[in-house]
């Protein structure tokens, strides 16, 4: 007879499905799992540290870098709690520009986790197909702040500029002909909010698109279904949020239970699975989008009656209009001190928590009335839904670690902070 | 909204009683403060009396206090390492947070509730990790986020942000070394705790 023994297998840092940086140890016996031990830390940068030599608004831009996947959604928590903590009034346009933009960045989210997660596990096309769509969103992100990844455009007491009335246009060049311009600047005639239109009238028909690829696909069943099943009252103990949490057959989701925002004025439903397996998770994914896709229509029929101020005219908060600073002496003053010492914040602590396309993120802040941040601790979904990263793949073969790390929706920024 | 934290904090104060050291309501948010001795005892009752049931243990976080209020009110014995939990109740849908500050500044230790929480383990290695307090019947209490081999625990407000060790190819002898950091940390706008009424003109 044959010696039979087990292996110990690293898995990572350098691994294409491990979404990033991470090293996995698996202990294994044939092929299959007896023991996972996630070894992360590989991307930390001291977020947490940095901010504390920061002033309130100059940590604005390191959110950005947590969650690179859905970079609005973590600047919205800390602006969350740095209002919370100053008292400041947001205004009613920056509100729904906010919740319009974190929908828009749950579908970049999700359309990359889709895309990666079939790719992961064989379905090549996948990834075509939602990248050709969340390269127009980004187009949106640039659109609005000037920069594609990090775009810092919430500030504590409002959003950074409005929406602006044209949109960025292609220029002719040896490579596009003529009629080929005219056709990708077919939608990019109008508006921002014209272009987010046609973008969302467009995308339900792509995500049936992806549906047909996926949802009956005889491999990306055998793939999902039954993997990494988790109950729903072990979910609940094991800390998991968001569509971690919905796909064991929770509804909870924070956008309805516990609205920030202007969330209780629209009009969505919460998807839900039932057998709290992959496969019901990307059901639950799937289904998010689309209802995000309703939350931005009514963000945009709000926006285009509803002109306004969007951002607070507390200029302890925020700075004056430019015009203003070059007139005004009191307003140069204030331009002056924001920029240079900062505001300061009152003394307290607040957890400001949002619904982030991969569960709850937030941010708890602890101010003594500096400038600077006491303690900043980030709470991301990552982070707690790859401890159970053990228990889930327990039992389960090798390839299957692919497939419960593409559930996971971990993103190394996140994770490690 | 109001009305609802007010039955939590009554609820709590009946519940807890004796063992509460302190209930404040801030900005919508309870925060109380429990000893290190009672502490998992009153994590347990948190979790499991029917009428509180946080069944989810959203976060856990270490703070470091000797540095508040810029060092002016330099911490008492026994108030500098803090273990802060945030809870969520799904059922009754309110969050929690507790504060328990570790005994022996020098050497904090506290409870691991890693048994009534399983989310608890990595957040627990985390805050030992960046603050160094120890979590007693914890089962696995490694590092987490730091270098493998890493001295000391960056988030305490006596370590430097640029750290003491730096890390870099080394060409001649043809592998990665590490040596003493070679950058300052830099200060651009300095830190500063303004008295109450400061920039006050009087006119708005």
């Amino acid at each position: 007879m044959s010696e039979i023994r087990n292996y110990t297998l690293n898995f990572g840092p350098q691994h294409p499905a491990a979404h990033g940086v991470l090293r996995l140890v698996l202990e294994l016996d044939g092929e299959v799992v007896e023991r996972a031990d996630p070894h992360i830390g590989l991307l930390h940068r001291g977020t947490e540290k940095l901010t504390e030599t920061r002033t309130w608004l100059q940590s604005v831009p390191f959110m950005d870098r947590l969650d690179y996947m859905g970079m609005m959604c973590t600047e919205h928590a800390y602006c969350l709690a740095v209002e919370k903590l100053l008292g400041v009034e947001v205004p009613e346009r920056a509100r729904y520009i906010r919740v319009m933009f974190d929908e828009i960045t749950r579908v970049m989210s999700h359309l990359m986790l889709i895309g990666s997660h079939a790719f992961d596990i064989g379905a090549m096309t996948m990834i075509l197909y939602t990248f050709r769509e969340r390269e127009e969103l980004f187009d949106v992100y640039e659109a609005v702040s000037g920069a594609r990844m990090h775009p810092a455009y919430y500030r504590p007491g409002g959003v950074y500029r409005d929406l602006p009335d044209t949109m960025p246009k292609y220029k002719p060049s040896r490579f596009k002909s003529e009629s080929r311009l005219k056709e990708l600047n077919a939608a990019r005639e109008g508006s921002l909010l014209d272009f987010i239109e046609a973008f969302f009238d467009r995308f339900p028909k792509c995500c049936d698109d992806y549906e047909t690829l996926l949802t009956e696909n005889r491999i990306w069943k055998q793939r999902t279904v039954g993997i990494g099943v988790m109950s729903p009252e072990r979910a609940l103990a094991m800390g998991f949020t968001g569509p971690m949490l919905r796909g064991s057959g929770i509804a909870w989701d924070l956008r309805k239970k516990q609205p920030y925002e202007v969330y209780d004025r629209f009009d969505f439903d919460i998807p839900v699975g039932k057998n709290g397996d992959c496969y019901d998770r990307y059901l639950c994914r799937m289904e998010e989008m689309r209802q995000s896709t309703r939350i931005i229509r009514q963000c945009i029929e709000w926006l285009r009656n509803n002109p306004g101020p969007v951002i607070t005219d507390d200029h302890k908060v925020a700075p004056p209009k430019r015009e203003k600073i070059k007139g005004d002496m009191e307003e140069l003053i204030h331009h002056f001190k924001l920029f240079s010492e900062g505001f300061h914040v009152p003394e307290g602590e607040v957890y400001a928590a949002i619904e982030h396309p991969k569960g709850e993120f937030a941010v708890y802040a602890i101010s003594d009335g500096a400038n600077k941040p006491y303690r900043i601790r980030l709470r991301s979904a990552g982070f707690i839904h790859l401890a159970a990263m053990d228990e889930l793949a327990r039992g389960h073969m090798i390839a299957d670690v692919v497939a419960l790390m593409g559930t996971l929706d971990v993103v190394f920024g996140d994770v490690d902070r | 909204m109001s009305a609802k934290l007010e039955r939590l904090s009554q609820i709590l104060r009946i519940v807890l009683d004796g063992r509460l050291r302190s209930l404040a309501q801030d900005r919508g948010e309870i925060t109380i403060e429990v000893g290190a001795e009672d502490y998992l005892a009153v994590a347990r009752t948190l979790r499991d009396h029917a009428e509180l049931r946080f069944e989810q243990l959203a976060d856990l976080c270490g703070v470091d206090y000797s540095a508040y209020g810029n060092g002016k009110a330099a911490c008492e014995p026994g108030r500098r390492f803090a273990t802060v939990l945030h809870m969520l109740s799904i059922e009754h849908n309110w969050r929690l947070r507790l504060k328990v500050f570790s005994i022996d500044d020098n050497f904090p230790v506290l409870d691991s509730v890693c048994d009534l929480w399983p989310s608890a383990n990595w957040d627990e290695r985390e805050a030992f990790d960046l603050f160094g307090i120890m979590y007693s019947g914890h089962t696995d209490l490694r590092r987490i986020l730091t270098d493998y081999g890493f001295v000391g625990h960056p988030l305490r407000k006596d370590f430097p942000v640029s750290g003491y060790t730096e890390m870099r190819y080394d060409a001649e002898t043809e592998r990665v070394i590490y040596q003493p950091v070679t950058i300052e940390p830099r200060e651009n706008a300095p830190r500063v705790v303004r008295e109450a009424g400061y920039g006050d003109t009087g006119h708005v």
